[in-house]
């Protein structure tokens, strides 16, 4: 793990207003350790993909910047920033037709000369991917065609194939039944525990978030309200606060990680 | 939603009234100016029968019968805009835009063209034909692609502009395989109102657009059922089948007259009914009878415009129509993108 | 190349071929059969069409008679007539139809909008008014000469930029996408149409004529001074595009993506409207307004190939062989009289609108 002060994904003083009452991100700080899973979790309208989209350069704030590595990403060329940040957005959606390798082939695009349209380091990066991802049977499978999880791990193939050093996923879970829930967060794991990746996840699931991620950062109104680990941090005080429910939070004891039963609503 | 409610029926009233008064000033204006000023007085004496040869010339024999045509087809294109506006639920719908003129316009040339009429009162009855094929079309094509909740307007547009767009070809394919035919039509795309005023030979179209006048006005509170959903309406007890019949046929009445009279002029079907809703809200009862009005006023003060502006040379309505009606459409696009953003 | 990110080890060669790729050295290309196919089958006809053309007039001629002719024998009236009057004149037809073609593949691509093309979106309006402005303002020194070669086709610029302007202004911050930006091109459209006209009334008679002649979108009394300016206008788009277009892919996959895989998506679409405008205002310029090629041929190639978005070589072929084809058809159908190759174009292009338009709907509808 890289703890020099400027490596790293670090976002300063993010204010990001659409013109209403309140900003969408108040000021926001927050330091992505290199290596470490993160999860973004809060309320709907907290801004948690606000802040997700503006780490991944897909928003550009009012105030504040983010630093990748020291370097503000929002002045770098745009094809060098892909080369080490990846994000994943919502519900991407592929155009009708499109097969697996054409998808996932998309990804090379900031390493591709355009020349060399499909260099064989291409092909082999693909392939890669396509095998971490579980995919390489589905290779030459239309997009449309595979069931929910199957395709999500599709585009996270293609961020794999960008071979970034950091991934920021945004709500890669969300319509995906339980079991493609598993399936998807499982592999984020794995890519985490063999490659040391920085992932970055903004997540609905509380339970999940504390399941698979090392680090909970929780938003609520545009400011960070908690930050720590999932046993610090899933609390029933915390929960209150930041998500207006009582629960009670037990120890999962399949996985050692808190686990929230909601009891009801408070506010 | 609905008609007026009683509080408000003082305010679209006086809108119409106000709106008359601006016609009658329009329309003297309309008779005073032109590539020869007559002044106001001298047209008020000229009217009540006093006035030299030349004078009542100019006056009764040209601005007249023109003031009267461009009223009369304004009048018709905005209404005929409220009733297809009314019947695709779709704010954005105008005769000209949608094809309905260009379908006039063609069957008025293939009439000239392969059956030599030439007199309007002849092809009249094209210019209905063309109309009501035309309508039919566009709304069976917006319907098939606009699906059953209409949700995009801009797909009828669409897909009028290319109807209009295949319509225009084929007329201009006519009007070139014969250049009699082109004689005869020669400024009939932009609309031109100075051409012969023969008024008698014009009173079969006036007489249908005063048809189509009334039966619109009859069918106003249909036209505010329709506006809550087809299902909805039916629920009401309107027979949507006759209701659509009914339309359909107002609009054929309405455009074929204001096609022979003025040609084909877009946005004032648009315009009109917009600038009246903005004004007195989207109760059929006022927005008909006021959109009517205010369609006059717009031919009417765009046709005096082309007679000043390239004086003694004239520009024809069509073209100020489109000038200016063509911003005027713009700004209401977006100004609808932007409330329902 | 760095490996270093999320897949850490340099991976291996992949153990089995996945796209099939034609690769020469330090250049590679994705083995596309099915888009070589169609673009040869596209050219072969348009040249068979071509030739036919090349020998239907007033003095015509047997299609082997054209090809000797081209081929330099023959009486020294073959020559004349092919060489010198009618193959300039079907080379102008061929050229716009690439030029038209690319702008619509293009406009289509950058917009992400299947109906995006620029005759919808009021370019080839502003190049009409531009066009026009110059024939009626120059007089009869737009006939001919600098005015003729240069000065149309830039006005042409002038008006579709002008025109694009607009419409990107009033889009706003929607962008290109959906649908609003067509109606707005509709407006644009009608004003400019409406300026048109203006400047045909407002002109001393022949001018006027002239410019008539011009507005129909025909091939006709088109010779080399109207060629030329394609043909750079073509060259030039395609020295921009070669090196961009492998990235446009991704715009598919919507602005997000495309952000995320390195594109920058501000300056892109900037060169490639940029280039779109050129090609289309320079065809209009040369061969008045052909409405509907731009919408049109990048279609047929795209769903001829069966691919998710238009391939510009494969649009490019079928449109010179759809104006290369209307040209023929116009002029003979109820030859003698000629009629503009446009007629021919919207007449077809119509419905096809509209069928896209329908098929849009069921698709979204799903």
């Amino acid at each position: 793990m890289n703890t020099s002060p400027s490596a790293g994904l670090i976002a300063r003083d993010i204010t990001v207003d659409y013109g209403r009452s309140t900003p969408a991100l108040d000021a926001v700080s927050l330091t992505i350790e290199t290596g470490v899973v993160t999860a973004i979790v809060g309320p709907n309208g907290s801004g948690k993909s606000t802040l997700l989209r503006t780490m991944g350069r897909l928003h550009t704030p009012q105030r504040g910047t983010v630093l990748l590595d020291g370097q503000d990403i929002f002045q770098r060329p745009t094809r060098d920033l892909a080369r080490e940040l990846g994000i994943l957005p919502q519900s991407p959606v592929a155009p009708e037709g499109l097969t697996v390798v054409d998808l996932v082939s998309r990804g090379r695009d900031p390493h591709r000369r355009w020349f060399d349209q499909w260099a064989r380091s291409d092909e082999a990066v693909v392939f890669a991917a396509l095998e971490r991802t579980g995919m390489t049977a589905l290779a030459t499978a239309r997009v449309d065609d595979l069931s929910g999880g199957q395709r999500q791990r599709a585009w996270i193939a293609l961020a794999l194939a960008q071979e970034t050093r950091t991934l920021l996923l945004d709500e890669p879970t969300t319509y995906l039944d339980i079991a493609h829930q598993l399936d998807v967060l499982d592999l984020v794991r794995t890519m985490h525990e063999e490659q040391g990746a920085t992932v970055v996840m903004v997540l609905h699931d509380l339970s999940m978030a504390a399941r698979y991620a090392d680090r909970i950062v929780a938003l609520r109104a545009g400011r960070i309200i908690a930050d720590g680990t999932p046993a610090d941090i899933i609390t029933p005080p915390m929960l209150r606060d930041v998500f207006d429910i009582e629960a009670t939070v037990i120890v999962d004891p399949n996985t050692g990680r808190p686990h929230v039963l909601p009891i009801r609503r408070t506010g | 939603m609905g008609g007026p409610t009683p509080t408000v029926t003082v305010q679209p009233l006086a809108w119409l009234l106000g709106s008359l008064l601006v016609l009658g000033a329009a329309i003297l204006v309309g008779f005073a100016v032109g590539s020869r000023d007559l002044g106001i007085p001298l047209v008020w004496a000229t009217l009540m029968g006093e006035g030299d040869v030349e004078t009542r010339a100019i006056l009764l024999d040209q601005r007249v019968p023109r003031t009267l045509i461009a009223v009369v087809g304004g009048a018709a294109l905005a209404v005929a805009g409220v009733l297809i506006q009314g019947h695709t639920r779709n704010p954005l719908a105008d005769p000209g835009l949608l094809g309905v003129t260009a379908g006039a316009s063609l069957m008025v040339v293939l009439a000239i063209a392969f059956l030599g009429i030439s007199a309007p009162s002849g092809y009249l009855w094209f210019a209905f034909a063309g109309s009501a094929a035309a309508a039919i079309l566009v709304t069976t094509l917006g319907r098939l692609a606009g699906g059953r909740r209409d949700s995009s307007p801009a797909t009828l547009v669409l897909a009028g502009t290319a109807i209009s767009a295949v319509l225009s070809a084929i007329s201009g394919v006519i009007l070139i395989l014969s250049t009699s035919t082109l004689d005869l039509f020669r400024f009939f795309t932009v609309g031109s109102l100075s051409g012969v005023h023969d008024l008698d030979g014009l009173r079969p179209a006036f007489f249908c657009i005063a048809i189509g006048l009334v039966v619109a006005v009859g069918h106003a509170s249909t036209l505010d059922a329709l506006s809550l959903g087809d299902d909805t309406a039916r629920a009401l007890g309107r027979n949507l089948g006759r209701s659509r019949f009914v339309g359909l046929g107002a609009v054929t009445l309405l455009t074929g007259g204001a096609v022979v009279l003025c040609g084909s002029l877009g946005f004032v079907g648009l315009i009109a009914p917009h600038l009246v809703r903005l004004l007195v809200g989207p109760g059929h009862r006022w927005l008909i009878p006021i959109s009517a009005v205010m369609g006059g006023i717009i031919v009417l003060a765009a046709d005096t415009l082309g007679r000043v502006i390239l004086r003694p040379a004239e520009l024809p309505v069509g073209v100020i129509v489109a000038m200016a009606g063509a911003p005027a459409f713009l700004a209401i696009v977006v100004r609808t993108r932007r409330s329902r953003a | 190349m760095n490996a270093v990110g999320l897949l850490r080890a340099r991976p291996r060669p992949a153990p089995v071929v996945l796209r099939r790729a034609v690769r020469m050295g330090p250049v590679s290309l994705v083995w596309r059969p099915r888009v070589l196919l169609v673009t040869m089958a596209a050219v072969l006809a348009a040249v068979l069409v071509a030739i036919v053309s090349l020998g239907v007039g007033d003095f015509s001629l047997s299609p082997a008679q054209v090809v000797s002719a081209l081929l330099g024998h023959g009486t020294r009236q073959e020559l004349l007539v092919v060489q010198t009057v009618r193959l300039p004149r079907i080379l102008t037809g061929v050229a716009a139809g690439i030029a038209l073609a690319i702008a619509g593949a293009i406009m289509q691509t950058t917009a992400r909008n299947a109906l995006a093309s620029p005759d919808l979106l009021g370019v080839t309006a502003g190049a009409s008014a531009g066009a026009v402005a110059v024939i009626t303002l120059g007089g009869t020194a737009s006939a001919s000469g600098i005015l003729r070669e240069v000065g149309v086709p830039t006005a042409a610029m002038v008006g579709a930029i002008v025109a694009t302007l607009a419409v990107i202004a009033l889009t706003g911050r929607a962008g290109l996408s959906g649908i609003q930006p067509l109606l707005i091109g509709i407006g644009v459209s009608a004003f400019f149409a409406g300026a048109v006209n203006l400047f045909l009334i407002a002109a001393p008679i022949k001018d006027a004529a002239r410019a008539n002649v011009w507005l129909t979108g025909s091939l006709n009394q088109r010779s080399w001074p109207e060629l030329w300016p394609i043909v750079l206008a073509v060259l030039v788009s395609v020295l921009i595009l070669v090196p961009v277009n492998h990235r446009l892919q991704s715009l598919e996959l919507g602005t997000d993506i495309a952000r995320s895989t390195g594109l920058p998506l501000r300056s892109t679409g900037v060169l490639l409207i940029g280039v779109s405008v050129l090609l289309t205002a320079v065809a209009a310029a040369s061969v008045g307004p052909l409405g509907f090629v731009a919408l049109v041929a990048p279609h047929v190639a795209r769903m001829a190939c069966g691919m998710t978005r238009a391939p510009l070589l494969g649009a490019a072929a079928i449109g010179a062989l759809v104006v290369v084809a209307s040209d023929l058809l116009a002029r003979t159908l109820f030859a003698p009289i000629q009629l503009p190759a446009g007629a021919v174009i919207a007449i077809i292009g119509g419905p096809f609108l509209v069928g896209l338009l329908i098929a849009r709907k069921r698709r979204t509808a799903q």
